[in-house]
């Protein structure tokens, strides 16, 4: 295991009151896995992500759970500790590339800064020289011509490499991308996932790759963990989670997205509601407002994991003993 | 041809960004939308799908060309004499956190086209029209006096929906409607405005980037790139059988929900990026990002060709 997060409790102490919105996540992340982490917004994915490298804003506090990197426990790191495993041993990289890039500084200072920063024994020349081989590698033409030029003049697919490139400039043993290619037309999305999924290839570096859309998820990710209400609704290998949903929150987000070859005379099922409000989270299952097979308990007790199958679990109560098999998709 | 309602003719729009530099962002654009059903726009961003939708609504003036709306044209009248027309065609934008007016309670917001085209004066007038649409696009009148900020995004989408319905246009146009909301909020919106069109049977012009909703809820779909039409036809055959390079490779691009076919998948990659429409290339627009590009695409522009019925493509490979 590279990352393993355990009972991750994360809550932001607004005017309005405490927002909840990360609370109890476990999850692991295998040596060159590319884990999908799945939801909405308001899920707690990003929120998770950033607790990893500790990129909280003031008004979050962790209020529960460790995060070990390679065995090494982050949360009580002290910040310099913390400094020197951001970017080197852990890096990120962001949804936005049009506003992650300092303007003012040219693309080739920016990627040297990074290598700069954790190898202070490289003599400029040779930083220089590792910037250019990062280029080549994210497959920016003319590299040399680019290393002088600024943000402006970069679209925002070019962008995206070079925010890619800052990312690997260590060779991090674990990446987080979140969203990294929402902000992108599909063919540069199409374009970004062939590279990352190379340079994983490549170095074999653990991905943690955040996204709302589950055919991004199926085109990279080896595994995949469902977040809503700030919890693990479902994980499961990639296949399982397509072929095998077994949580209704799952089966919901499949069947609200059209096929390409869906009848169009078939509605499409949508989800009915919208997510519930975290300052004030359901006590029972977080989903069970906006769950078709909701019973009476749903809405009191929260449901236990239940192991359905080879790294397989799911949060429901339908899969437990007792269940009953009628109006039950998993019976 | 009586249940056209849309038809536009070689619609041009050029914007002067400097003294010397022109966008091309529509150019020689022509559909014809009919009764009830929905035209799909795809393309990338800067294509000029947004462009051309508002310039349809006269929000920019077109250039060249003509938009007929129920066989009147609409292309040089006066702005005043545009008003009543405007009721017809009504818009919801992607945005729905920007499109709402954050200091008006959803009763006004939604009741602002009545009163523009004083359609209705006394509050029980208002109310008496307000509230049925509430209902229909799934909110309650409870909702009527409270203000955007306390609704989520795909509530709001819904307001920015009653305000397009309100005045019972023949046509709506959506600007990227669902882009901007989650996937399991995403259907919520789609069944909501098939369910109304085929109830009232408007037409919708439905720009999006999302190719597999925009074929679940379209009839006809036209592939934008750099300001120019390259393809058109029915929906189920653009998925089918795409014929322009380019359409076949933005259709490989969009991420397949499956993994195994998703790993089997064969890619006809788009390398490079849109060009920029200052300078759109000579020719045809896709030959410097097309894999099948000959001398011919980068002197000659193709004109659009009917290959077989209904089905055009804008290509000299055809």
């Amino acid at each position: 295991m590279v990352l393993e997060i355990d009972n991750l409790k994360v809550s932001f102490f607004t005017s309005n009151g405490e927002v909840q919105a990360v609370r109890g996540v476990s999850f692991g992340v295998n040596e060159g896995e590319i884990l999908g982490v799945v939801g909405e917004s308001g899920s707690g994915k990003s929120v998770t992500s950033m607790s990893i490298l500790r990129l909280l804003a003031e008004s979050a506090k962790l209020k529960e759970g460790s995060i070990k990197f390679e065995g090494k426990e982050l949360t009580t790191l002290t910040k310099k500790e913390m400094q020197s495993i951001r970017g080197k041993d852990i890096s990120m990289i962001f949804q936005d590339p049009m506003s992650s890039l300092n303007p003012l500084h040219t693309i080739g200072n920016q990627v040297a800064e990074m290598i700069e920063i954790h190898n202070t024994n490289l003599s400029k020349k040779e930083v220089k020289q590792r910037v250019l081989k990062l280029f080549e590698k994210i497959r920016i033409p003319e590299p040399e011509k680019r290393y002088n030029m600024y943000p402006h003049q970069f679209s925002g697919g070019m962008r995206q490499r070079i925010m890619i490139a800052i990312a690997l400039a260590n060779a991090p043993r674990l990446l987080i991308a979140d969203e990294p290619t929402t902000a992108l037309d599909v063919t540069i999305q199409d374009q970004i996932l062939k590279l990352l999924r190379d340079l994983q290839k490549d170095s074999n570096t653990s991905i943690v790759f955040i996204t709302h859309d589950l055919g991004v998820v199926a085109e990279i990710c080896h595994r995949v963990v469902v977040l809503y209400g700030g919890l693990v609704m479902e994980e499961a290998l990639v296949d399982d989670i397509f072929e095998n949903p077994k949580h209704p929150y799952t089966l919901g987000l499949m069947a609200s997205m059209p096929e390409v070859n869906q009848d169009k005379s078939i509605r499409l099922q949508s989800i009915k509601g919208s997510p519930p409000d975290m300052t004030n989270p359901p006590l029972g299952c977080p989903f069970a407002p906006r769950c078709n097979y909701a019973r009476k308990m749903c809405a009191t007790e929260l449901p236990p994991y239940v192991e359905v199958g080879n790294k397989h679990r799911s949060m429901c109560w339908l899969l437990t003993e007792g269940a009953p098999s009628e109006h039950n998709p998993f019976k | 041809m009586n249940d056209t309602i849309l038809e536009v003719k070689n619609l041009t729009k050029h914007f002067k960004v400097g003294k010397n530099t022109v966008v091309h962002a529509v150019d020689d654009i022509s559909f014809i939308i009919k009764k009830g059903k929905t035209l799909g726009l795809v393309g990338e961003s800067g294509c000029g799908k947004s462009s051309c939708a508002r310039t349809i609504i006269r929000i920019y003036e077109p250039d060249r060309g003509n938009i007929i709306l129920n066989g009147k044209d609409i292309t040089a009248t006066s702005q005043k004499e545009l008003k009543p027309i405007r009721k017809q065609i009504q818009m919801i934008f992607q945005d729905p956190y920007a499109s709402l007016n954050a200091r008006m309670t959803v009763r006004d917001i939604i009741a602002e086209p009545l009163v523009a085209h004083n359609i209705a004066k006394s509050k029980k007038q208002i109310d008496d029209l307000v509230f049925p649409v509430l209902e229909l696009v799934g909110l309650s009148k409870e909702h009527a006096s409270r203000y955007a900020h306390e609704f989520s995004g795909g509530q709001r989408q819904r307001i920015g929906i009653a305000r397009a319905l309100i005045l019972r246009p023949q046509l709506v146009i959506c600007d990227e409607p669902i882009s901007a909301l989650d996937v399991s909020i995403q259907a919520q919106v789609v069944n909501l405005l098939r369910d109304y069109q085929e109830k009232e049977g408007l037409c919708y012009l439905f720009i999006a980037h999302d190719l597999s909703m925009v074929r679940y809820v379209s009839d006809d779909v036209g592939v934008m790139y750099l300001g120019k039409l390259v393809e058109m036809c029915e929906s189920n055959e653009i998925y089918k059988n795409p014929l322009h390079p380019y359409t076949k490779g933005l259709l490989s691009s969009v991420p397949i929900a499956n993994p195994k076919l998703a790993r089997k998948k064969e890619t006809i990659a788009i390398g490079g990026d849109i060009p920029s429409p200052v300078n759109p290339p000579l020719g045809c627009r896709f030959h410097t990002r097309c894999l099948q590009a000959t001398k011919k695409c980068s002197e000659m522009q193709p004109e659009m060709k009917e290959v077989s019925s209904g089905h055009y493509v804008s290509c000299h490979l055809y």
